[in-house]
């Protein structure tokens, strides 16, 4: 059989039990396919003996019938993961040579459901970026172009890796992590679906950490039962991890009917941004009519303090992130400046520090160390988290109305050309978070579904924001859209 | 609110990280474009609202009083950068 | 049961060149929570293991790794907060405290600034019989120790070991209540007693179990009573903090050479800078750490790997419910109920061991004379071996037993010190000891009286003596002694020589 790489994970995992394609058959047909897509640059540690190893154990486990729900589907991981005995560098250089002896509960959730692993996907350089240019590894590539243009584009960020490789068929899908949108914005971008779940659904431990209150990990799929599949897979409650929510982990692919009668959908006023593109504001009121077509009732609401969610953002994550990167010293792990004759201690770190980071990292652990410093506290941070705690209520209380799911565009623009930013300031990259980062401060699950094609022929993603811990109905909600939109386009293979 | 190159350079060593002089100015300016962003919170009544602790509130998970982990120099050390007689070494620490 | 009365000490006042001035002095005591594990691991705490053996991935802040709190270590410090009378926070937060340090592997620690779990408290500091200072806690928070660094064993190189990184401690905060070098010491004592007896720190200063920040202010008389009334620190003069004493000995000595040092700045006309100093005992004097501090801006911000820790007041009240009696309360029971003075009261309560050891002695028996016996003997004896009680050689049921035997006049006092020495180096039970080898008092008057009258008839010249001045009837008490090997009553033989001498 040909082209077993562009399977779905259900599709694939039905042929797994029925016996009609093995697990290494599989293995073997992606990391063919990484093999030839040096050019999207979207694996950067491949890992073909543990998956061939995990590819035949796999097909042990089918063979005597015991088949968890990710048995023997081959997959992508996020360099942002720490993998055992597997370089995890968050695409930093700081982290060179890392090699973690301990296994991220996610990715251990994963094996233990018979998940196979093909390598580490590229990233930015600890999840911040919006485009994937601020990797050490280099640019991952958008596997779409527009029309005949050969330009390259970026297939977003953080998770821009992820999103190429399972856009271009290289996985069955990826691991992704989302602090500000960095799941659901490269999905957008590259036609596949993408959520991030309840803040406390995924376990931290063992990932790389950017912005603790914000981060959380989900799978990037090539559709909504797949994601439906695989988070189940990677979620549930970890002692290990003080935020990790206690709470049963519902059969999500049971859930998906597609019944979607009756259903609240709330379309947020303060969602229409000035300047938005034409296509933008049109792919959303289809959405709109696609979901009211469905059974959905559609209500206006409001989130008055909208706004104010990308300014708040910009304090906590880099707030946070300047102290969870102050590990970073050299002293236990990583790269270590060369030092001078006469260099003491605080060289070392300062030398270290200004090698092994990106530009975008020291800029946002430097802003994150000045809004926490003396007499800026109140007047910054804790000013952020007031805002955010608004922002939050802002949901709550459009989910008291009986709102059960929110429908927003996922992203402002279709993907951008890599390098086009380069000459902007940080902000108007920033911009690329405004409709997914009021998800992540509230705590929410949000997920992207592929809608349409820009007229570029490029995709254009919708968002779903669910109610806390009501991922299941979320992505039932995901799934209606889907349906009705019935994207299938795929990029034309270039590379 | 205007950060100056001193204030830059002040925020890099608090940071440890070595910026060279000719690059604080630059950098400065990049401060001032995202604090000015971030001024837009100045617009928003927080009168009586309590900084946002814990997204999802629960209560904070404990563990027992058991060692659970630990006989692993080996695996703590399998990364440093230098290592000797089973510490981490740095350069010198003048106290 | 009553409460003992204390009259509050004298301030120790100091002369200058030209006025006279009183210290201010308030403590931040770090006190290791005894736990099998760390205080957001599963390693041990142990001390004295392999360097980097006890270190959880957390422990070295391996990137994705997350801390879990250790329950136990909010349990003693919740114990402790009872133990001195303080308020238990309901609902406390954890912060992180930046700064870059090699023996800090996350570049933060973990502590608790502005959601402390304990609140207000108070200790009695005991400054002699019926002499005791009431200095008032400001608050305790749990954090992490950090690692230890090691600056000798390579010329270029410091050594970090990172077996002590994430060991809580608790930090107890005092009011500046503390009026001089002695209290000082005195309240580091007592604090280091409550925690022994709560079973919360073992109080070993020398493995820096417990460890003082100590911080140290001068001001002319009159003006802390102002302070006092107002709670104003601007009455008070400017304060030096010396970092991290671990000895009951450098703490006075640096707080006199401090106090000192301050006193001449201003009365040189100069002002005190408020910064970090520290102590150096090879010198003795105190110098600047100023240059580390002005790096310092530690950018706290309530840690969100942590929920705010929020507790029942059930659990409070159980573990209140549990509490040892403790010191104060044990030396106002010793006092009352078998009568001994203040004194002896305190040396029993030192710790909780030796006023157990005293209690199951005095159980059933004659107090004081119990309390003479553990005190004198049994305490001067083990300090000639330098052993502590619990290495006692005699158990309290032996020195019970010699007690009984004292009591019921079967030995002599004297008697019962050489019987006292058999059972401290042989063994044995007490009162076979005395059957056995013949230690039994003689209270058989006519044996007596057998002894007495053949003394009598051998010493006529002595006897008539004695008939002249009386005080030569202890040379025929003496006599009998010795004639009967000590073991004559000392009463009888007394009573007998009145009766045949006297008479």
């Amino acid at each position: 059989m040909s082209d077993l790489n562009k399977l779905t994970l259900a599709d694939a995992r039905d042929k797994l039990r029925d016996g009609s394609v093995t697990s290494v058959e599989l293995t073997e047909a992606c990391l063919s396919e990484i093999e030839k897509a040096g050019a999207l640059n979207a694996f950067v540690h491949k890992t073909p003996e543990i998956a061939m190893e995990q590819a035949k154990a796999a097909d042990a486990r089918i063979a005597q019938g015991d088949a968890p729900a990710m048995c023997g589907l081959p997959v992508g991981i996020k360099d942002l993961f720490c993998t055992k005995g597997v370089p995890s560098q968050a695409a930093s250089g700081i982290l060179e040579g890392f090699t973690p002896e301990y296994e991220s509960t996610v990715s251990q959730n994963l094996f233990d459901a018979g998940a196979v692993m093909l390598g580490k996907l590229n990233m930015d350089e600890f999840a911040m970026g919006s485009s994937n240019e601020t990797s050490v590894y280099g640019n991952a590539v958008n596997p779409w172009r527009r029309g005949n243009d050969d330009a390259q584009l970026t297939p977003g960020g953080s998770s821009g890796g992820s999103a190429s490789a399972v856009a271009a068929d290289l996985c069955l899908a990826a691991t992704g992590t989302d602090t500000g949108g960095s799941i659901r914005q490269p999905a957008a971008f590259t036609g596949i679906t993408g959520i991030k779940p309840t803040y406390g659904r995924c376990s931290r431990w063992g990932i790389i950490a950017f912005a603790s209150s914000l981060d959380q990990a989900g799978p990037m799929t090539k559709n909504v039962r797949d994601a439906a599949i695989m988070l189940e897979a990677m979620c549930g409650h970890d002692p290990k991890d003080s935020t990790s929510a206690d709470l049963p982990v519902p059969n999500f692919e049971a859930m998906l009917t597609g019944d979607i009668r009756g259903k609240k959908i709330g379309i947020p006023r303060e969602y229409h941004m000035d300047g938005m593109p034409d296509e933008i504001d049109a792919l959303w009121a289809n959405g709109r009519e696609m979901l009211k077509d469905a059974g959905a009732e559609i209500v206006d609401i409001s989130l008055p303090h909208t706004k104010y969610a990308l300014p708040a953002y910009y304090v906590i994550a880099p707030a946070e992130a300047s102290s969870n990167l102050a590990r970073y010293d050299g002293v236990r792990y990583g790269h270590r400046a060369k030092l001078a004759q006469g260099d003491g201690i605080t060289e070392m770190y300062e030398k270290t520090r200004a090698e092994g980071f990106g530009h975008e990292v020291q800029r946002r652990v430097m802003v994150g160390t000045y809004v926490l410093s003396a007499g800026f506290y109140d007047a910054y941070y804790n000013r952020a988290r007031r805002v955010r705690a608004l922002i939050k209520k802002d949901f709550e209380d459009v989910f008291a109305q009986g709102v059960d799911a929110i429908l927003t565009p996922a992203t402002p623009s279709a993907a951008f050309g890599l390098g086009e930013m380069d000459d902007a300031d940080p902000v108007k990259m920033y911009l690329n978070d405004v409709f997914t980062v009021t998800v992540n401060l509230a705590g929410l699950p949000g997920i992207s579904v592929p809608a349409g094609l820009d007229h570029q022929g490029l995709p254009l993603g919708l968002q779903l924001i669910g109610r806390p811990w009501e991922e299941g109905d979320l992505l039932n909600t995901a799934y209606a859209l889907e349906q009705a939109a019935g994207f299938v386009a795929k990029p034309g293979k270039w590379w | 609110m205007s950060i100056d190159k001193d204030t830059a350079a002040r925020v890099a060593k608090l940071a440890r990280i070595k910026v060279e002089e000719d690059a604080l100015p630059a950098l400065a300016q990049e401060f001032n474009t995202i604090l000015g962003f971030i001024e837009q919170l100045n617009e928003v009544d927080v009168e009586g609202v309590e900084p946002m602790t814990s997204v999802t509130p629960m209560r904070l998970k404990r563990r027992e009083d058991v060692v659970t982990e630990g006989d692993q120099q080996d695996k703590i050390l399998s990364n440093a950068p230098d290592a000797r007689e089973g510490f981490f070494a740095v350069p010198k620490v003048v106290e | 049961m009553l409460d003992l009365t204390y009259e509050t000490p004298k301030p120790k006042v100091i002369a200058g060149a030209k006025h006279d001035w009183e210290l201010v002095i308030g403590m931040e005591v770090h006190a290791q929570v005894s736990s099998n594990a760390k205080l957001f691991s599963g390693a041990s705490t142990k001390f004295g293991a392999e360097p980097n053996a006890n270190v959880a991935f957390v422990d070295a802040a391996m990137p994705g790794m997350l801390p879990v709190i250790n329950e136990f270590c909010v349990e003693q410090a919740v114990r402790t907060g009872l133990g001195l009378n303080a308020e238990i926070h309901l609902k406390s937060a954890f912060d992180r405290k930046n700064y870059f340090y090699p023996d800090l592997p996350q570049g933060y620690q973990i502590s608790q600034l502005y959601h402390p779990i304990v609140g207000e408290g108070e200790i009695l500091v005991d400054m002699g019989p019926g002499v005791a200072r009431k200095v008032r806690i400001e608050r305790i928070h749990l954090e992490q120790d950090a690692g230890k660094s090691i600056h000798d064993m390579d010329p270029n190189m410091s050594f970090v070991d990172l077996n002590r990184t994430g060991v809580a401690l608790m930090e107890i905060v005092s009011r500046p209540d503390i009026r001089g070098p002695e209290e000082a010491a005195a309240y580091v004592t007592k604090l280091r007693q409550i925690l022994r007896y709560l079973g919360t720190c073992d109080g070993n200063m020398q493995n820096g179990n417990l460890r003082a920040d100590v911080n140290v202010s001068v001001c002319r008389p009159g003006q802390y009573e102002k302070y006092m009334e107002t709670q104003d620190f601007s009455h008070l003069g400017t304060r030096c903090e010396i970092k991290n004493m671990n000895s009951m000995r450098f703490i006075q000595a640096a707080i006199e050479y401090e106090a000192r040092r301050q006193i001449a700045i201003v009365e040189a006309g100069g002002s005190v800078d408020q910064e970090t100093r520290l102590y150096d005992p090879d010198k003795n004097e105190t110098r600047s750490m100023r240059s580390k501090e002005e790096a310092h801006d530690y950018r706290y911000f309530p840690c969100p790997d942590l929920l705010p820790l929020e507790i029942e007041q059930a659990w409070v009240d159980d573990i209140k419910a549990s509490l040892p009696e403790l010191p104060d309360q044990k030396k106002a029971r010793f006092v009352n109920d078998f009568g001994l003075s203040e004194y002896d009261a305190s040396v029993l309560t030192a710790d909780a061991e030796s006023a157990a050891y005293f209690e199951a002695v005095a159980d059933g028996r004659d107090g004081k004379l119990a309390a003479n016996w553990v005190i004198n003997e049994l305490f001067g004896r083990l300090k000639k071996e330098d052993h502590d009680i619990t290495e006692s050689p005699v158990s309290p049921a032996q020195l019970g037993g010699i007690i009984e035997l004292i009591s019921a006049e079967t030995i002599s006092g004297k008697i019962a010190k050489d019987l006292f020495e058999i059972v401290y180096t042989e063994g044995g039970d007490p009162a076979q000891i005395v059957e056995e080898r013949g230690m039994k008092q003689v209270t058989d008057t006519g044996a007596i009286e057998a002894a007495l009258d053949q003394i009598i008839a051998d010493n006529p010249a002595q006897v008539e003596k004695a008939k002249v001045n009386p005080k030569l009837a202890g040379w025929f008490v003496g006599q009998v002694m010795k004639a009967t090997g000590g073991k004559a009553n000392p009463k009888a033989v007394n009573d007998l020589v009145q009766q045949k001498l006297g008479g």
